[in-house]
C-alpha cells in the first residue's frame, strides 16, 4: 500500500508537469490540439517577417482564419515527408521549387486547377500543375564595391574560374538555389562543360559558406570580392543597414546561366484537395494584390504577367530561363553528384 | 564499504530503466529505418565522397579540442568558486552558469558581426568552448564543495607541494565530475550546428543540414547522422572506462567535510579574469553586438511586448515540462548506474546518452515519426514537445543523478529496509532526500538548455506557438538583428533564474579516497 502511494505521488508530479506544458500552448491563446479544426493550416517555409503581413491581410480580406507553422523550407519538406498523408497541413508555401517537387514526387500534393495554374507563365511554375510558382528570384553576383566596379566585375560565371579570382569568390554549395544554377549550367552548356566549370571553380580556392546571407555578409565586410547569391538578399540586408551602408553591390547576369531565375511557390496538400479555403489562399498568392505586395516588400519578381518588377531590376524576360523543370529532383541529384565529386558537398 | 553491490538489480528498477532507455533510443531506431531504406549501395556511395573523411576528421578534431579547453578552463574556475576566498562569490557563480543559456548560433553571430574575419576551426573552437565551459565548471564546483581538503593536508604534512597534494587529495574526489562534464561537452560539440555553420567550418552536422536543405535527401542525412552516433558511442564508452577505474577506488562518507578556503592574495586579479572570460565573451559580447544593431537599425520592426511575454511564458513552461520528463527518464538509469554493475547496465547507460550526440533536426524528425505512429492524438501538442526536450536532454541529467545517488551510503538504505520499508519507499524516504540537491541540479541544467533549443522546437511545436528561441530565430533569419535583441536579452534573463538556482545546488555527501585514508 505504501509503495503504491509513493508511486502515485511520483505519477502525480509527472502529470502536473505535463499539464503545465499543455497550459503553455493555452497561454498564448492557442489550442493544445494541433490546430483549429476549421482554420486553414499553412506550413510556411518563408520567414514570418516577410509573409506574415500578407497572410494577415488574407484573413482580413476573406475572413478565413489561418494557423501558420513557420520553419525553413527544408525542415518543412522533411516534416511533410515524415507526416505523409497524416499531415495537418493544407497548403505548403515554399522558398524553392525543389522542396515542392520533393513532396509532389512523394504523391502528397493535389493538382492546382488549370485555370489558376495557367496564370503563371511556363518555366516559372510546375509543368504538371502539382504546385504553382509565386515569386521569382534572380541569381546574381554581389561584389565588393570598394575593390570592384560594375565595369571590372565579370558579367558571366565562366570568368570566375580564372586565376585572378582565386580565393576571392564565395558561394554556398549546399544551397538549393545555387544548385539549380548548376543544373541550368548542365542543361544550357552540356554535361562536360558544366563538370569542367565545377572542377575549375573548386580548384580556384573558393570560399564556401552555409547560405546566401552568409555569402553576402562576407562581401559586405570585405572578406570576399564576389558572392554568388539571390538578388533579394541584398535588399533584405539593405533594409536593416541602409542602402548607403551597403559595401556590396549587385551585378545581374542577363543571358548567363549564372543569372537564372528561381521561384518560390505553393502546393495544396492531398488532404485538402476539395478544400475551398486552401484553394482561395493559393489564388490569393497569385492575385494582383499579393504579387504587388511581394514587389514592394521583398523586392522579388512578380510572376503574374502585367505586374511591374521592382524598380532597378532588369526585366524578367532578359534573364535566362531555359525550359528548366525547376523541381526536377533527378536532375538535382546529378547536380549534387557533380558537386560531391568535386569535393564541394 | 563498497559503493556498489554485487547483486542483481531489482526487476522493477531494471524494467523502468529499460523503458527509459527505449524512449531515448527512438532517434536511433528512426535512423536505422532510414538507413535501411537507403540500402547498402547508398551507404557505400557516401564513403566514396571525397568530403566525408574530411568531415569526420573535422568533427573529431573540434570535439576533442573543445573538450580539452573546457576542462582546462572549467576545473580552475570551479576551484575558485568552491575553494577560494572570493568577493561576490554568489554573483560569479550565477555568471559561470549563464553561458549555458546562450544559443551557439547567437554567440557565433555576435562574434562574427564584431570580427568579420573570424572563420574556420579556430573560430568554431573559440565560441563552442566558451558556451560549453559551464558543463565542466558546475559539476566540478559542486563536487569540490562536497569534498574535503583533509587529504590534501595529510599530503602536505608528508612534505608534498600544494599541487602534488591537490593531485593526491582533491583530484580523485572530483575526477568523476570532470569526466561527466567533459562527456557532456564532447557530445554537445558533436551535435552542434549553429556554432560551426556561421564560421564555415565543415563538420558532420553542417553536412546533415545541407542534405536536408538542398537534396531533400533524408537517407543521406541519416547515414551521416549514423556516423555521428558511432562517434558518440565511442566517446561514451571511453568515459565509462575512465570513470570505472576511478569509481572503484572510492567509498562514500557522510558527515561534514573539512574544508579550508584558499586566500588568493596576489592571484586575485588573474582569478577574477579567468572567471570573467566565459560569461564576458559568450554572453556580454553577443548581447552588446545585438544592442548596437538595435540602435543602428534603420527600420525597426514594431516591438510587441505581449508577443514577448507569451513567448517567455511558453519557454518557461515547456522547459520546465522538459526538465521533469528528462529527470523521470534519467532517474532509473542514473540509480542503476550508481548502484549496480554489468554489461547490460553499461549498455543502458550508453544508449541513454546517445541522443545528445545527434543534431536536433534528427531527434525532432524521429519524434514526429514516433508520435504519429504511437500517439497521433498528441501530435503537435505541447506534450510531445516537452517529451522531446526530455529525450534530447535526459543525458544531461543522468550523470548528475548517478553521482548524487552514488554518494548516499547504502548502509542508510539497509537500515530503512530492516525497518520494514519497501524498496520504493526507502528510495523516497532516504535516497531521494539525500540526493535531492543533485537531482534538482540535473533538472535545472536540462531546463536552462531546453530554453534555447531550436531545431526540434520548430518541428514539434504546436502550430502557431512560439518560444523565445523561435522568435529569436525568425528575426535573425531575416537579419533583423536589432529586432532580435529584446528576445535575446529576455532569454538570458529567463535562463538566469535556473542558472541562479543551479549555482546554489550542492552535491550530496563527499567522497573519500579509501586508498589514502
Amino acid at each position: 500500500m505504501r509503495l503504491s502511494r509513493t508511486a502515485f505521488a511520483l505519477g502525480a508530479v509527472l502529470a502536473v508537469a505535463l499539464t503545465l506544458t499543455a497550459c503553455a500552448a493555452g497561454e498564448s491563446g492557442e489550442s493544445t490540439s494541433t490546430a483549429d479544426a476549421d482554420a486553414l493550416t499553412i506550413y510556411a517555409g518563408r520567414n514570418e517577417a516577410l509573409v506574415g503581413p500578407l497572410i494577415e491581410q488574407f484573413t482580413e480580406d476573406t475572413g478565413i482564419e489561418v494557423d501558420v507553422r513557420y520553419a525553413t523550407s527544408p525542415e518543412l519538406n522533411a516534416l511533410l515527408l515524415e507526416e505523409g498523408e497524416r499531415t495537418p497541413a493544407e497548403v505548403f508555401l515554399s522558398q524553392d521549387a525543389g522542396a515542392l517537387g520533393s513532396i509532389a514526387n512523394a504523391g502528397l500534393t493535389s493538382p492546382i486547377p488549370a485555370e489558376l495554374a495557367d496564370l503563371i507563365p511556363a518555366g516559372f511554375t510546375s509543368d504538371d500543375d502539382s504546385w504553382i510558382g509565386v515569386t521569382g528570384r534572380a541569381r546574381v553576383i554581389a561584389y565588393d564595391g570598394e575593390h570592384l566596379t560594375s565595369e571590372t566585375v565579370p558579367d558571366n560565371v565562366d570568368a570566375l574560374t580564372a586565376p585572378e579570382w582565386s580565393g576571392r569568390v564565395a558561394f554556398a554549395p549546399g544551397n538549393a538555389s545555387f544548385q539549380s544554377f548548376i543544373t541550368a549550367l548542365r542543361v544550357l552548356e552540356g554535361e562536360d562543360s558544366a563538370a569542367q566549370w565545377v572542377e575549375a571553380i573548386a580548384a580556384n580556392d573558393p570560399i564556401l559558406t552555409d547560405n546566401n546571407l552568409a555569402t553576402l555578409d562576407l562581401v559586405n565586410s570585405g572578406q570576399a570580392d564576389i558572392g554568388l547569391i539571390n538578388h533579394y538578399y541584398w535588399f533584405e540586408r539593405a533594409a536593416e543597414l541602409g542602402e548607403e551602408n551597403m559595401r556590396a553591390k549587385l551585378e545581374f547576369l542577363p543571358g548567363d546561366p549564372g543569372g537564372i531565375v528561381n521561384v518560390s511557390g505553393a502546393a495544396i496538400l492531398k488532404g485538402a484537395a476539395d478544400d475551398a479555403d486552401a484553394l482561395e489562399f493559393v489564388e490569393y498568392l497569385v492575385s494582383e494584390k499579393a504579387q504587388q505586395f511581394f514587389v514592394d516588400e521583398t523586392f522579388e519578381y512578380p510572376l503574374l504577367p502585367g505586374i511591374a518588377a521592382p524598380e532597378g531590376l532588369p526585366a524578367l524576360d532578359s534573364l535566362v530561363n531555359p525550359e528548366l523543370d525547376l523541381a526536377d529532383l533527378e536532375s538535382l541529384e546529378q547536380t549534387q553528384q557533380l558537386l560531391a565529386d568535386a569535393g564541394l558537398l | 564499504m563498497s559503493r556498489t553491490r554485487a547483486v542483481r538489480p531489482p526487476r522493477a528498477l531494471l524494467a523502468a530503466a529499460v523503458v527509459a532507455c527505449a524512449l531515448a533510443a527512438i532517434p536511433l531506431v528512426y535512423l536505422l529505418v532510414r538507413v535501411g531504406t537507403a540500402g547498402l549501395e547508398d551507404v557505400v556511395a557516401v564513403f566514396e565522397r571525397p568530403r566525408v573523411p574530411v568531415l569526420i576528421g573535422n568533427t573529431v578534431l573540434l570535439a576533442a579540442s573543445v573538450t580539452l579547453t573546457t576542462v582546462a578552463i572549467g576545473v580552475p574556475s570551479a576551484f575558485l568558486l568552491a575553494r577560494a576566498r572570493l568577493r561576490g562569490r554568489a554573483v560569479w557563480t550565477v555568471l559561470a552558469a549563464l553561458p549555458l543559456a546562450v544559443p551557439s548560433y547567437l554567440a557565433a553571430y555576435g562574434w562574427l558581426a564584431a570580427l568579420p574575419w573570424m572563420q574556420g576551426f579556430w573560430a568554431a573552437w573559440f565560441v563552442l568552448s566558451l558556451v560549453a565551459v559551464p558543463y565542466v565548471t558546475l559539476p566540478v564546483a559542486a563536487a569540490l564543495r562536497a569534498g574535503t581538503t583533509g587529504l590534501d593536508d595529510v599530503a602536505r604534512t608528508l612534505g608534498r607541494g600544494p599541487l602534488a597534494a591537490f593531485r593526491l587529495g582533491t583530484w580523485p574526489q572530483i575526477r568523476p565530475a570532470v569526466l561527466a562534464g567533459a562527456l557532456l561537452v564532447c557530445l554537445y560539440t558533436l551535435s552542434d550546428f549553429g556554432g560551426v555553420a556561421l564560421f564555415r567550418y565543415q563538420v558532420l552536422t553542417t553536412a546533415i543540414q545541407q542534405a536536408y536543405g538542398a537534396s531533400f535527401n533524408r537517407d543521406y542525412a541519416a547515414i551521416l547522422a549514423s556516423l555521428l552516433v558511432l562517434l558518440a558511442v565511442a566517446v561514451v564508452i571511453a568515459e565509462q572506462f575512465a570513470r570505472g577505474r576511478a569509481a572503484r577506488q572510492f567509498g562514500a562518507v557522510t558527515g561534514p567535510a573539512r574544508q579550508r578556503r584558499v586566500r588568493l592574495g596576489r592571484w586575485s586579479a588573474p582569478a577574477v579574469a579567468l572567471l570573467a572570460v566565459p560569461p564576458g565573451l559568450a554572453v556580454v559580447v553577443p548581447v552588446m553586438v545585438l544592442m548596437v544593431r538595435l540602435f543602428e537599425a534603420q527600420t525597426l520592426r514594431e516591438f510587441d511586448p505581449a508577443e514577448l511575454a507569451a513567448a517567455a511564458g511558453n519557454t518557461v513552461l515547456l522547459s520546465a515540462g522538459g526538465a521533469v520528463v528528462a529527470v523521470a527518464l534519467a532517474l532509473p538509469i542514473g540509480i542503476l548506474a550508481a548502484r549496480y554493475r554489468g554489461r547490460i547496465i553499461r549498455a543502458i547507460e550508453t544508449t541513454g546518452y546517445l541522443a545528445l550526440g545527434l543534431p536536433g533536426i534528427v531527434v525532432g524528425l524521429s519524434l514526429v515519426f514516433f508520435s504519429l505512429a504511437a500517439v497521433p492524438a498528441l501530435y503537435q501538442t505541447a506534450f510531445v514537445l516537452a517529451f522531446a526536450y526530455g529525450v534530447l536532454f535526459m543525458p544531461k541529467a543522468i550523470g548528475g543523478i548517478r553521482s548524487a545517488t552514488a554518494q548516499v551510503p547504502t548502509s542508510l538504505e539497509d537500515v530503512s529496509r530492516t525497518l520494514g520499508n519497501g524498496r520504493l519507499r526507502t528510495w523516497w524516504l532516504v535516497t531521494a532526500r539525500l540526493a535531492r540537491p543533485g537531482i534538482a541540479a540535473a533538472a535545472l541544467l536540462v531546463a536552462v538548455t531546453a530554453m534555447k533549443e531550436l531545431p526540434a522546437t520548430l518541428l514539434l511545436r504546436p502550430t502557431g506557438t512560439d518560444t523565445l528561441a523561435t522568435e529569436l530565430w525568425s528575426r535573425t533569419d531575416v537579419s533583423a538583428y536589432g529586432a532580435a535583441a529584446p528576445y535575446a536579452v529576455t532569454l538570458l534573463l529567463v535562463a538566469a533564474v535556473p542558472a541562479f538556482l543551479l549555482s546554489r545546488a550542492r552535491a550530496g555527501a563527499g567522497e573519500l579516497d579509501e586508498a589514502v585514508a
